[in-house]
């Protein structure tokens, strides 16, 4: 087994710690493992991407030129990464802020109004969980419950209270995928 | 034992920690600014010294001031901040001061970009600054070798009065991958007898210094670096050969470019291309070693870098004529894809 994937958006939406939270709870499971983020000089608002490759293996290169999977949270990710997908892979898409589906029809697109859902839930911040439980929920590379392991993990003592939240959001990520 | 997953360059403040580093001296600059951030907050909880310097000239020279006094010290920067402080690093050859030096390398010359290079490798193994010295280089590929060189490059300095370098790049230095700190039992050293600590009883004052006015003086002191270059050329090359057994042709590539390559080998493979990868450990000594290994049966060296072409003349000088040696390389901050790799381990077959 060995999964290629590019998360990318606005800086801000949380793409990198989407990244490390499913790289994460991938070790936890006794995976290879390997995040690598872009780090150009953007800040908030600019765009943002990081690559995760999980592997049964040694991994040979963290560098990703042909992901299986890309995770598109605004349009810019869209345009610049659907391009490099492998055939037959899959592109998850943040609908809220894409209005324009990709003209490739050798990929899977999966549309999921994640900004939509987390608003409905009651904080925007989530949206990135819902694109992962959409991951999660598609690829079944890890468990769900090992990812709420990892979102625990990452998040620090004082914004513990943000667990649950956290947790509905990927939930209702996986739940759209089986729909 | 536990696996964390961490960036490279948080893993390289740990295990400097880890490994009795006591004082860190530096100056930020991106991509490796994690690591003086890390040890900022954890250096002083952990009975350390951190210091950020008002300049890389400064840090540099401090690093002399808390090796000449017999602490395990370290200091780190990017390109543009390594030549800053080639005078002190030639000091503190001459001076016969271990310390660990880190370059976390980007895109150059001059002020160049942020992005990963392997642009410095002229500079790592040449020396560096002025007088004839060299300095350990050693290139990690990996978190988990970045974190077990950082203890080797602490001994290696220790064993042999002289500074090591770790030669990284910007996406070694970002990149998260699981890492073991394991235990490691302390080596066995050299005590530090020359370390200006106090006379202590003994009858002559010790004396930190890299002035010999006498070109008779200087010359001997030349020799005895040299002897001990010689020492370590014999006893410490290291590398790693992957897909080797039964292999014609050969990518050489160190750090994340042996990443690159070793993903470009495993492509090859599957097309029944009989190619292996050589990977240096060591850049300083270089491992000639590995070349001898191969070369009964190489038909030709593909040398890959991120670079417009450096270390391609060591690989040269390992194979001395005996085969074919090519190169491919992006700089500025590009960096080459598997793929790219792949194309040029197919045109080395054509050509040989």
């Amino acid at each position: 087994m060995k999964l290629e994937i590019i998360m990318a958006g606005f800086g801000g939406q949380g793409i990198m710690l989407m990244g490390e939270i499913l790289a994460h709870s991938a070790m936890l499971e006794g995976r290879e493992v390997s995040w690598i983020p872009s780090y150009g000089p953007e800040m908030r608002g600019g765009t943002a991407n990081c690559m995760v490759v999980i592997s049964d293996k040694r991994i040979p290169s963290p560098i990703i030129s042909s992901p299986d999977i890309l995770v598109a949270m605004n349009k810019p990710s869209m345009e610049k990464f659907t391009p490099m997908v492998k055939s037959g892979g899959v592109v998850i898409l943040n609908k809220a802020l894409i209005d324009e589906r990709p003209a490739r029809n050798d990929i899977e697109i999966i549309e999921v109004d994640a900004s939509g859902i987390a608003d409905e839930l009651g904080n925007m911040r989530v949206a990135n969980m819902v694109a992962l439980g959409v991951l999660v929920g598609k690829t079944g590379v890890v468990k769900p419950e090992t990812v709420i392991k990892s979102i625990d993990h990452f998040l620090p003592e004082h914004r513990k209270n943000m667990l649950e939240i956290n947790e509905k959001a990927l939930m209702r990520g996986i739940a759209e995928i089986k729909k | 034992m536990e696996k964390v997953l961490m960036k490279g360059n948080e893993a390289l403040a740990e295990a400097a920690i880890r490994a009795g580093c006591k004082c860190f001296f530096g100056y930020p600059i991106t991509p490796q600014s994690e690591l003086p951030a890390y040890l900022a907050r954890e250096m002083p909880k952990r009975g350390g010294v951190f210091l950020q310097a008002e300049s890389e000239v400064a840090a540099i020279n401090m690093v002399y001031g808390a090796a000449g006094a017999g602490v395990r010290v370290m200091t780190s920067s990017s390109s543009p901040g390594i030549s800053l402080k080639q005078e002190g690093i030639s000091y503190l050859c001459g001076a016969e001061l271990p310390c660990v030096i880190v370059n976390i390398m980007r895109g150059g010359p001059g002020l160049g970009d942020i992005q990963p290079a392997q642009s410095d490798y002229f500079q790592a193994t040449r020396g560096g600054g002025h007088g004839d010295y060299r300095t350990i280089v050693l290139a990690p590929a990996s978190v988990q070798e970045l974190v077990d060189l950082v203890y080797d490059a602490f001994d290696l300095a220790d064993k042999y009065r002289n500074p090591v370098l770790i030669l990284g790049d910007g996406i070694l230095g970002q990149m998260m991958e699981p890492v073991v700190f394991k235990e490691r039992p302390a080596k066995e050293l050299p005590p530090k007898t020359w370390a200006t600590t106090g006379k202590m009883g003994r009858q002559k004052s010790n004396v930190i210094n890299s002035l010999y006015l006498d070109p008779v003086k200087l010359e001997e002191h030349n020799r005895k670096l040299f002897k001990k270059y010689q020492e370590i050329e014999q006893k410490e090359a290291r590398y790693e050969i992957l897909n080797g057994d039964d292999a014609e042709y050969f990518v050489v590539a160190y750090g994340i470019c042996a990443r690159i390559a070793h993903a470009a080998v495993e492509m090859a493979r599957e097309e029944g291309i009989k190619v292996g990868l050589i990977r240096p450990i060591t850049l300083w000594p270089y491992p000639k070693k590995a070349f001898e290994e191969v070369l009964p049966r190489a038909k030709a060296f593909l040398t890959v870098e991120l670079s417009c072409g450096q270390m391609v003349e060591d690989v040269k000088l390992s194979v001395e004529g005996r085969a074919p040696v090519y190169f491919y390389g992006r700089t500025g901050g590009m960096v080459p894809t598997a793929e790219e790799i792949f194309e040029e381990i197919k045109k080395m077959r054509g050509l040989s």
